[in-house]
């Protein structure tokens, strides 16, 4: 599904190195983790991989099923089924949520060329999908995530992934700022979206979340590199032992 | 002062061709007056501080620059969907024939060549009179040669609720029309009247509209300037407003290679209110200046202006924008906004924002700013899958919202939302 070779990105603007050489590969059916330290360029890989100016790849390739991500700008990747849940979802205040869905799904449809939702679907489907997030029609009117809390706008995320119904998800941190509850609710987002055509790579700070989302395959990213890969004990040696000892390992 | 004598030629020049309607007593009392402000003021030049953003040479020329007329085919016209009595006037001139009846209740409209024949009138306390107003403490030479030799106008006055908005649909018809058009309107005490204006109006168009808002009365004003580009409008509204009175004008631009919109709002009353507001946008030659004069000379009243222009491709944006607070205006509530989101590198937007204040306790805050596009947003929508250029309308359009939002109507608010998506959406192709 995703397949990332020795990517190599340092900062546009400045000599500064941030990934250095990331070898990673989520299959279709599955669910990758990244963990590691602040920092390490979690982060800074989703924004690579979705196309956000200001990086500059200095070596390697990031293909979506055998097609090059990298020559594509943003709009294309995401019509070729690259979705992520931003660390920190933007406020675009004056853009009804609802409008932005609706251009979004129909854009990414057209750019398929596929025909785009009438009115009267697109409502159903997104009153449910907002349903099961326990998002309200008030915050469906509302601008885009403006005024929204933490876990309202995370909540966001997971519902225009649901509408999209992309190949690969990139979620980043979605599990950051929800409470309890919110989190079991992204779980399901993500749970129900779960199968064999479709991908995941879950970044996480919290073993917690990888309770809800079962991983496949874990690794361990610290200073732009993937250091270990493991199966779902990884995340729990993280969560006892922090990242020293692993670090060391390397070292 | 005598006037130099480069600026005394031309404004003889610019006067020479023009004539006056003829008119009874009071009407002819009033152009003569007004005649006498425009000889001693003389037309602005561009070494006049409230004329530096704005050359006014085209405006001030003998004739009036050609101007490509612009047949509309791709939309249905602006507000016809509406209720309303619709009154045409074509190249400045008022078009019976292609308005609708004018009778309406709660309102008498009436045209101002016949109007002005009469001995008496209300338009006497109106007419020329908030233009002579207004005249102070910066001149508007413009409006006062409207009064003077303005060759048609409306006098609209509405004793109760207006039982339909009136619009008023400005046709340009003609290539080197010069139309000068002068309304007055009164809102009675209580009485509530909504007027919408659209269309270029003429090659070259001067419209006055001086607007009585007494006590506890209502006065709402849509506008739509749209399209046409090659045309040049000056434009003022003066305002009086009367104790608990409401006041609220928008205006939508859209092109326009010379556009000036003036307003002059005084408060007289107390506990009125005044929302001013505009969006407007262009391309290239582009140039719009919103001009604005509050005058708060009465206690706990508030005013609102909020200004947005898009622009790019070398386009000009202009605001000049001031709220004068007298000695003895307490709890005066004075908001200004002015933005603009420079969509390149070549557009400018050339702002003065200012507030004179000689009351104690009052609270008012200004700001300006001008921008590009929010990356981070732009960036965000891409990666949904909307394309660069739809998500930069979308964003351009966001970036409006918060001035069709002082819109009131819902209807209209859409409406003139859609407008500027369409206008938005024809560029993008
Ligand atoms: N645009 C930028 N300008 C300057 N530094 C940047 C930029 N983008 C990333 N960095 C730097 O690159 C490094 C990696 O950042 P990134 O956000 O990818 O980390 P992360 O692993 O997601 O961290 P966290 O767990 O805190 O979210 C950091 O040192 C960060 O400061
Ligand atoms: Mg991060």
């Amino acid at each position: 599904m995703l397949e990332i070779k020795n990517l190599h990105v340092k900062l546009e603007e400045e000599d500064k190195a941030i990934l250095k050489g990331v070898n990673l590969t989520v299959e279709a059916g599955k669910v990758h983790a990244i963990m590691g330290p602040n920092g390490s360029g979690k982060s800074t890989l989703s924004y690579v991989l979705s196309g956000k100016d200001g990086y500059e790849v200095t070596d390697g390739s990031a293909t979506l099923l055998g097609e090059d991500l990298l020559s594509m700008d943003p709009e294309q990747r995401a019509a070729a089924g690259l979705f992520l849940a931003f660390q920190y979802p933007v406020e675009i205040p004056g853009v009804g949520n609802m409008t932005f869905l609706r251009t979004a799904v129909n854009a990414q449809r057209k750019a398929r060329g596929e025909e785009e939702m009438s009115s009267a679907d697109f409502l159903k489907l997104v009153r449910q999908k907002a349903k099961e997030l326990e998002i309200d029609a008030d915050m469906l009117k509302r601008p885009v995530n403006t005024g929204f809390s933490g876990g309202e706008k995370k909540r966001n995320e997971i519902l225009q992934m649901a509408m999209l119904e992309p190949k690969m998800c990139i979620l980043d941190e979605t599990d950051s700022g929800l409470d309890v509850d919110a989190m079991k609710l992204v779980a399901q987002g993500v749970n129900a979206l779960r199968d064999a055509g479709r991908g995941f790579l879950v970044i996480t700070h919290y073993q917690r979340l990888l309770n809800h989302i079962q991983p496949d395959v874990v690794h361990i990213m610290s200073e732009g590199r993937i250091i270990k890969t493991g199966g779902p004990e990884l995340a729990l040696e993280v969560e006892e032992n922090g990242y020293a000892d692993l670090k060391a390992e390397v070292a | 002062m005598a006037l130099p004598q480069a600026k005394l030629d031309a404004t003889e020049a610019r006067i020479s061709g023009l004539s006056r309607i003829p008119g009874g007593a009071w009407l002819d009392a009033a152009q003569g007056a007004a005649l006498e402000r425009v000889l001693a003021m003389g037309v602005p030049g561009r070494r006049d501080e409230y004329w530096r953003f704005t050359d006014p040479a085209a405006l001030n020329a003998p004739e009036a620059p050609t101007a490509a007329t612009m047949t509309v085919t791709d939309e249905a016209p602006i507000f016809d969907e509406i209720d309303r009595v619709k009154l045409v006037f074509v190249d400045g001139m008022f078009d019976a024939e292609a308005s609708d009846d004018p009778r309406l209740a709660g309102v008498e409209i009436e045209r101002l060549a016949e109007a002005g024949k009469t001995d008496i009138h209300w338009a006497r306390d109106v007419y020329g009179m908030l233009e002579a107003r207004g005249q102070s403490p910066v001149q508007r030479p413009f409006a006062a040669l409207n009064t003077a030799f303005a060759q048609d106008g409306l006098l609209i006055r509405a004793t109760g609720k207006a039982g339909r908005h009136v619009h008023l649909v400005y046709l340009h018809e003609s290539e080197s029309s010069d139309a000068i058009l002068h309304h007055c309107i009164k809102v009675e005490e209580g009485a509530e009247l909504t007027v919408l204006e659209n269309g270029p109006g003429a090659a070259r168009f001067n419209k006055v509209m001086e607007v009585e808002v007494a006590n506890r009365a209502t006065f709402n004003h849509i506008r739509a300037q749209g399209r046409d580009h090659e045309r040049r409008a000056m434009t003022h509204i003066f305002a009086r407003l009367g104790a608990e009175s409401l006041f609220k004008s928008f205006t939508m631009t859209a092109n326009g290679v010379l556009t000036r919109n003036e307003a002059v709002i005084e408060f007289t009353g107390d506990n009125a209110s005044a929302h001013v507001a505009g969006a407007a946008m262009g391309d290239g030659d582009f140039h719009h200046d919103d001009t604005v004069f509050i005058t708060h000379d009465a206690v706990n009243c508030e005013s609102r202006q909020v200004y947005k222009k898009v622009l790019r491709n070398g386009a000009t944006g202009v605001f000049q924008g001031k709220i004068l607070v007298k000695a003895g205006a307490q709890k005066t509530d004075g908001y200004q906004m002015s933005q603009a989101l420079l969509l390149d590198d070549d557009a400018q937007f050339l702002a003065k924002p200012e507030l004179e204040i000689y009351a104690d306790d009052v609270a008012c805050s200004h700001g300006s700013t001008s921008g590009a596009i929010d990356e981070e947003a732009l960036f965000y929508l891409r990666a949904r899958g909307v394309p660069k250029a739809e998500a930069t309308d979308m964003l351009t359009l966001s970036f409006l919202a918060e001035a069709i939002q002082e819109i009131g109507d819902e209807t209209i608010r859409d409406e003139i939302h859609d407008r500027l998506e369409a206008w938005l959406a024809r560029r993008r192709g």
